[in-house]
């Protein structure tokens, strides 16, 4: 039961980073693909009606995190407290600057808030990253199933580890090129004209940058987390995880050049999927590794009750297939290249 | 720790009394929006469709800020509140999840389509779409307050082999007497909040002499609706969750009216300041034994003090929550009172004339906001010292690793931002209200406008 529940908000945090994260790479790389004002209303139109609702994926698979694993939800948030607190500052300014932005036109509300979106969706790209990366490395948890991490100590890989260290830093730099590449190629992807030509170039050169960085965290990554190579002995079946992510690079590549853009954009949701599922393959049966092993979070010891674990899985599938509805059902409303005038009342 | 406790509820209590600014007049707006596009709907006139889009764009404004101040208030159940979610969090989680999968889905898909889509979507797809984000809005609204009820009065749990609350049963925690009529109550209340801003909107027009149809059209539909929520306000609802806390929470209500000691025929404070360390009541002003009469409905029940409990049950911010109940009902009464006159002139149709009735509701427009928030502060503070009512102290909730230098510094944080976001909000809903419902010659602003989706 605690393993299909462990997939299942695997499952969600993915969807988020794969909805969520073009709406983020979209704000990094917003001004070095648009130069106008009319082209920054383009970049923002081809998020607009969706990204709220991306950002529902990351309420909901925190609060299925929440009911499943509530021992987790506890631990990993009070000892992540001070950078989880700055995600939500920055979640908030960047709704803030997609939503305003557009209410008033003049020569400083305009600028001031593509100044925010951007800057809060690059150090959210560079944070979540950073998450991920303290995860794989496992944190000071003891026997109380507690832990506080400051935002840094000294850098170092030691047993006082703080937030950032040389090895997060490293996976929250590539956690920003590959949302700038995948955010590239939704814009490339929605929008027409020279706004459309940078996107592709900023995605073919966020590619290089992927592969450069992919390289290093992966050989790292196993120094640092010695179960990753355990797991993948035991279940050698799991190598379909980093190959997912290998042929989604592959296919980038080639339909970038190919200008076939709803393929190179599916090529990088198969990329950030594979990095993903790669992780928590490797990370798995614990779901929050400890610097000393004997304290680690597993499915098992954080797992709600047996009941509450199987009613849940009945309105979960309800739910989410009405959730899906409903988001077929939107982005069919609005497919096609981004229409600046088309889209409003009569 | 101790000194960690004290800010960490500070944040919350700052956070999500914020948070609930913008739901309130998000719920209430999305019913009277339902109710103007059926109008539109029914007759055919276009007056109508302009009225909802107005109102429409107030709402997109003030939905953004309920959402981006929303999402702290789940993560701090985690960040703040680790214990609590730890021993609870199998049971309290599962509503939260259903909020975000059932409605927060909902809501927020709708909405993009009912703001930009009304080309794509036509007459009858638009009214669907409104109402579709109506059923979003309130039902997220019943699942947080059945998460809020549940602590209020927990049921359908078990204990756990290591002290954690573990759900025994689905339906149980759904369907919690205390969350149908939590619920009841808190809608009617935001159903309030967007009756008194339409109608002050409404006569803001109609004092300012400009947009003057619509300006009837606003305090009419405000006036109508209100004087039915005013009066379901307080009967059945407001009257039923009394009954309840004086059934399941007695020293609730002993504090909420400030009754120190038990008494036959208990009187009903109406003013007066409670004197904690000396347990009286200062200067009281009381009705004589209306409390045993609105509580029991006999004129001389038994009610029970604070006297009567041992001291470590007491709320322990007695005199802030006797204050709270005293505002929230203080001006429920005053509700009733204005939407009665209101409501009569207009049957008589002279209310568009008066214009001293105008000015008062056009003033009117903050105070529902803050007889919600005192409601809220009355519920919450008056489960204390619990954090679950019975089963859990808030002193035993807190993150145990989270110091209090660290809590300031966020709470600080969220100060300074939510400020700024007060400004905004402020000015952006204030600018609207100046462009005005007209359809706008598309200007400027009004082409970015289009161009924002
Ligand atoms: C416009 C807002 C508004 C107004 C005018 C009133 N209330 Fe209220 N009240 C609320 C908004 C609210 C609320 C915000 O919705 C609360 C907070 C939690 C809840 O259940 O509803 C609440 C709670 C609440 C409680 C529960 C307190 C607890 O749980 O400890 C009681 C007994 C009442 N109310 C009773 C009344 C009465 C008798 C009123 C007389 C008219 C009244 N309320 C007016
Ligand atoms: C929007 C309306 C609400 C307002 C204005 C409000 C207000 C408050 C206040 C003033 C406190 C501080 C109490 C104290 O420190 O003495 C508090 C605490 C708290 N509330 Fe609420 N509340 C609201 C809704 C909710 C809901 C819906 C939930 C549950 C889902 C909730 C859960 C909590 C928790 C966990 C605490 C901290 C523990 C405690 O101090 O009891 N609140 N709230
Ligand atoms: C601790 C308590 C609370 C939590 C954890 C919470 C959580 C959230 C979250 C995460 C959102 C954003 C949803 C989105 O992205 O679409 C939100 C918005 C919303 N919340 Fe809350 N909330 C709380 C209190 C309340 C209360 C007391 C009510 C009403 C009774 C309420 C009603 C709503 C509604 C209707 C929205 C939609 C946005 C809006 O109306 O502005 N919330 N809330």
């Amino acid at each position: 039961m605690e393993t299909i529940w462990f997939c299942l908000v695997a499952l969600m945090i993915a969807v988020y980073v794969l909805l969520d994260g073009f709406d983020l790479g979209a704000g990094v790389i917003h001004f070095l693909v648009a130069k106008t004002d009319a082209e920054r209303r383009q970049v923002l139109a081809s998020i607009g009606p969706v990204w709220d609702g991306n950002e529902v994926w990351l309420i909901a698979a925190g609060g299925t995190l929440y009911f499943a694993f509530p021992a987790l939800y506890a631990s990993s948030f009070s000892g992540f407290y001070l950078p989880l607190i700055m995600v939500l500052w920055l979640l908030i300014v960047r709704g803030i600057s997609i939503e305003f932005r557009n209410h008033i036109r003049s020569a400083v509300w305009d600028p001031m808030f593509d100044f925010l979106f951007c800057a809060s969706s690059l150090l959210l790209a560079v944070f979540y990253g950073a998450a991920l990366g303290n995860v794989v490395r496992g944190v000071p948890l003891d026997a109380s199933g507690y832990f506080f991490e400051p935002l840094w100590t000294n850098f170092r890989l030691g047993d006082d580890t703080g937030i950032l260290d040389w090895y997060t830093i490293l996976v929250g730099v590539l956690a920003l090129a590959a949302l700038m590449m995948h955010g590239a190629l939704w814009v490339k992807l929605k929008t027409v004209g020279a706004l459309s030509d940078r996107a592709a170039n900023v995605a073919g050169k966020a590619w290089w940058a992927v592969i450069v960085l992919t390289i290093p965290v992966t050989a790292v990554t196993f120094r640092v987390q010695s179960n990753v190579e355990k797991s993948f002995s035991r279940w050698p079946w799991g190598i379909v995880f980093p190959l997912l992510a290998i042929a989604g690079m592959v296919a980038v590549k080639l339909y970038l050049a190919r200008k076939n853009e709803w393929r190179a954009f599916l090529g990088s949701c198969a990329y950030l999927a594979g990095m993903l599922t790669s992780v928590v393959f490797g990370v798995y049966p614990m779901v929050l590794p400890a610097r000393n092993p004997m304290y680690a979070l597993t499915a098992e010891n954080a797992k709600a009750g047996a009941y509450g674990l199987k009613v849940g899985l009945v309105w979960w599938f309800i739910g989410i297939a009405l959730a899906t509805g409903y988001f077929v059902f939107v982005y069919h409303s609005f497919a096609g290249k981004v229409d600046l005038d088309g889209d409003t009342h009569p | 720790m101790e000194q960690a406790l004290g800010v960490h509820r500070l944040q919350f209590a700052f956070t999500v009394t914020f948070h609930y600014i913008f739901p309130q007049l998000t719920m209430g707006l999305a019913l009277l929006l339902v109710y103007l596009k059926t109008k539109a709907l029914r007759t055919g006139d276009e007056h109508y469709n302009r009225a909802a889009r107005f109102w429409a764009r107030i709402f997109g404004i003030n939905f953004a800020l309920g959402v981006v101040t929303g999402i702290p208030m789940e993560f701090q159940f985690g960040t703040n509140w680790a214990e609590f979610s730890k021993t609870a969090g199998g049971v309290i989680g599962q509503t939260l999840a259903m909020e975000g999968i059932f409605s927060f889905f909902l809501e927020s898909s709708f909405l993009g389509l009912f703001l930009f889509g009304e080309k794509r979507l036509g007459r009858i797809g638009h009214w669907w779409a409104a109402f579709l984000v109506w059923l979003g809005s309130w039902l997220s609204g019943y699942l947080i307050v059945a998460t809020d009820a549940w602590m209020q009065h927990p049921t359908a749990y078990v204990i756990g082999p290591h002290g954690e609350i573990l759900l025994s049963s689905f339906w149980g925690l759904v369907v919690n007497k205390w969350a149908f009529w939590q619920y009841a109550h808190t809608m009617v209340g935001a159903t309030q909040t967007g009756c008194f801003v339409m109608a002050a909107v409404g006569a803001f027009y109609l004092l300012t002499g400009r947009d003057e149809a619509y300006g009837r059209t606003f305090v009419k539909t405000g006036v109508i609706v209100g004087v039915i929520a005013a009066f379901l306000q307080l009967f059945p609802t407001g009257d039923v969750q009394g009954k309840m806390v004086t059934e399941l929470q007695p020293v609730t209500l002993a504090a909420m009216e400030g009754l120190f000691e038990t008494q036959h025929g208990a009187p009903l404070a109406i003013l007066g300041q409670p004197d904690v360390p000396n347990r009286r009541l200062d200067n009281p002003l009381v009705v004589p034994q209306a409390l045993s009469f609105l509580t029991y409905r006999k004129w001389d029940a038994n009610v029970r003090g604070l006297q009567s409990f041992s001291q470590d049950l007491w709320p322990d911010r007695i005199p802030l929550l006797y204050f709270s109940y005293h505002v929230m009902v203080g001006l429920g009464t005053i509700f009733i009172a204005v939407m009665l006159v209101a409501a009569f002139l207009l049957w008589r149709k002279k209310i568009y004339g008066a214009r001293w009735i105008l000015w008062l509701l056009m003033l009117s427009a903050p105070l529902p906001f803050i007889a919600n928030t005192a409601g809220w502060m009355t519920a919450e503070l008056g489960r204390q010292p619990w954090l679950i009512y019975g089963l859990m102290r808030t002193a035993n909730g807190a993150s145990p690793r989270v110091g209090a230098g660290n809590v300031w510094f966020t709470l600080i944080g969220f100060m300074g931002m939510y400020g700024m976001l007060a400004i905004l909000w402020l000015f952006l809903v204030w600018r609207e209200i100046e462009i005005g419902p007209e359809s706008r010659p598309l200007d400027a602003a009004g082409a970015a406008l289009i161009a924002d989706h």
